[in-house]
């Protein structure tokens, strides 16, 4: 008797917000819901997907970038979203697939961490928060067989080690982790390809934002998908930094100076490419 | 078949509240004060790892007294309630009132129908934009809840430091004052020690910073402090 309350109270004890909804409100994760097999519509439903992010490494740390574009179908369905968020003080994400599903995940994840740390007293290692996320892309499997996929990439600092570090993912959970780069979404072909001829090892911070904006400048320039910087809106990528210190979003003006200069160069170059 | 005695509800609920009070007056006092900075919590506590003090969400924050187990278990369901609400609707949807709320209906559910009541006092603060928008609620064994103005003392000597604290206690004070007053206060707790002040190992402190966005470019507002930050805080000259 004493020890079954000891084993009930053993499974109750968790630090995972996720557990805690899926035991308690499984209407509130955004993947508790599969759609009816059979019932889809012939062809795949049209709803918002989000687009190219790229991550590195520099000098002290990772980046992480993402245009501003969201495309439905042939459709432009956003010129503001954002895709790249913080997930807690040391880690970022960003996010390409279904709009819609992917921003759920995301304030799912900034809860589930800021959750075990609140409970735990203590931040969750960087292993163990990439672990997570890739728990709950898999969550989203039955949702990503029905053509609602979301792929995150995901950077943070270890502080144990004192290094960035990058994770990649596949659409069944797999978290893979990256050296130097790492590029996803539509216009990710385009982008490696610029960033395997613009990253070098030991960037300076200043420069790393100017290769992911040159690299997305690219995957924009390829893919119909990717918004390239927008000097009529005033519309830049959003580009976060992490490292000893923590993650920061790298300011506005900084960014419109990163553009205006590439803008300026390849204009000046005239040539095609 | 053995008869039962009669006992009269009166005396039922006397004899449970004088329970958990002995339980409450064994432990050692808590201090949540509001002052000009935010809100400081400050706890006589020599452990470094089992806190009294813990954030609940984005501006607020909450401190106990009594049992461990007890007032653990309270605190874990404040995150998970607090989470779910800000996940489930917007982060500024989530307030102390709430969650106070929900604190006296668990309180008061416990102390009717279990076997026996929490023995535990607890405190929710929650900091503001400006004082008058502080919040600071205590909660008793039994569930009652009272909003609280200034300064909130619970634990083994409560009235003691409580009149220490109330001769000190200014709205514009700033943290340093606060957790000086505090550590002033705490000391009538134990009779053995003849310093001036607890020292900087045997309290727990934390901070619901009323700043933090903009100068510290967070949304959570609550900080806890180490010795170092103690120490560096308490040895600020003016």
């Amino acid at each position: 008797m004493q020890e079954s309350t000891a084993n009930q109270v053993a499974a109750n004890a968790t630090s995972s917000f996720s557990e805690h909804l899926q035991r308690d409100r499984p209407d509130l994760l955004p993947y508790a819901r599969p759609l009816p097999a059979g019932s889809g519509p012939a062809t795949p439903l049209q709803v918002p997907h989000a687009t190219t992010i790229v991550a590195m490494s520099y000098g002290g740390g990772v980046l992480m970038a993402g245009d501003r574009r969201a495309t439905m179908g042939n459709m432009i369905a956003s010129r503001h979203i954002e895709k790249v968020f913080p997930a807690d003080q040391y880690s970022v994400l960003g996010i390409a697939g279904t709009a819609g599903i992917a921003i759920d995940l995301t304030r799912l994840f900034q809860v589930e961490l800021e959750h075990y740390e609140k409970i735990e007293g203590t931040l969750l290692s960087l292993d163990g928060k990439a672990n997570r996320l890739g728990a709950m892309i898999r969550g989203n499997l039955p949702m990503a067989m029905q053509g609602l996929a979301v792929i995150p990439l995901f950077a943070g600092f270890d502080t144990t080690a004192g290094v960035g570090r990058l994770f990649s993912y596949d659409v069944t959970g797999g978290r893979y982790e990256e050296r130097e780069h790492h590029t996803v979404g539509s216009g990710s072909v385009f982008a490696r390809g610029a960033l395997k001829k613009l990253w070098r090892p030991g960037l300076s911070e200043a420069e790393a934002v100017s290769v992911a904006v040159e690299s997305l400048y690219d995957a924009a320039d390829d893919d119909s998908a990717t918004g390239g910087p927008d000097p009529v809106r005033q519309l830049w990528p959003v580009v976060y930094t992490v490292n000893r210190a923590g993650a920061r979003r790298v300011p506005e003006t900084e960014l419109a100076a990163v553009a205006g200069n590439i803008i300026e160069a390849r204009s000046s170059a005239r040539r095609e490419a | 078949m053995t008869q039962q005695f009669y006992v009269s509800p009166e005396q039922l609920m006397k004899d449970r509240a004088d329970f958990a009070r002995k339980g409450i007056a064994r432990g050692r006092s808590v201090v949540v004060i509001s002052c000009e900075d935010g809100i400081a919590l400050v706890a006589e506590n020599p452990s470094p790892s089992l806190h009294k003090i813990g954030e609940i969400y984005d501006k607020i924050a909450f401190a106990a007294v009594g049992k461990y187990n007890e007032f653990e278990s309270l605190r874990q369901a404040g995150v998970r309630y607090a989470d779910v609400r800000g996940y489930s609707y917007d982060r500024e949807d989530v307030t102390a009132r709430g969650l106070a709320s929900v604190y006296a209906q668990s309180l008061g559910a416990v102390f009717t129908a279990e076997q026996k009541p929490f023995e535990v006092e607890l405190a929710v603060a929650e900091v503001g934009p400006n004082q008058e928008l502080d919040h600071l609620y205590r909660l008793t064994f039994d569930g009652s809840i009272a909003d609280e103005n200034g300064f909130i003392v619970m634990g083994g000597q409560a009235e003691k430091v409580s009149s220490a604290i109330a001769e000190g206690w200014r709205a514009s004070l700033r943290f340093r004052d606060a957790i000086r007053l505090a550590m002033r206060g705490l000391i009538t707790d134990t009779e053995a020690a003849k310093a001036k002040a607890l020292p900087v190992q045997a309290v727990e402190v934390a901070v619901l910073d009323r700043t933090s966005e903009s100068f510290r470019g967070s949304r959570r507002a609550f900080r806890r402090l180490n010795e170092a930050d103690i120490t560096a805080l308490l040895s600020e000259e003016d």
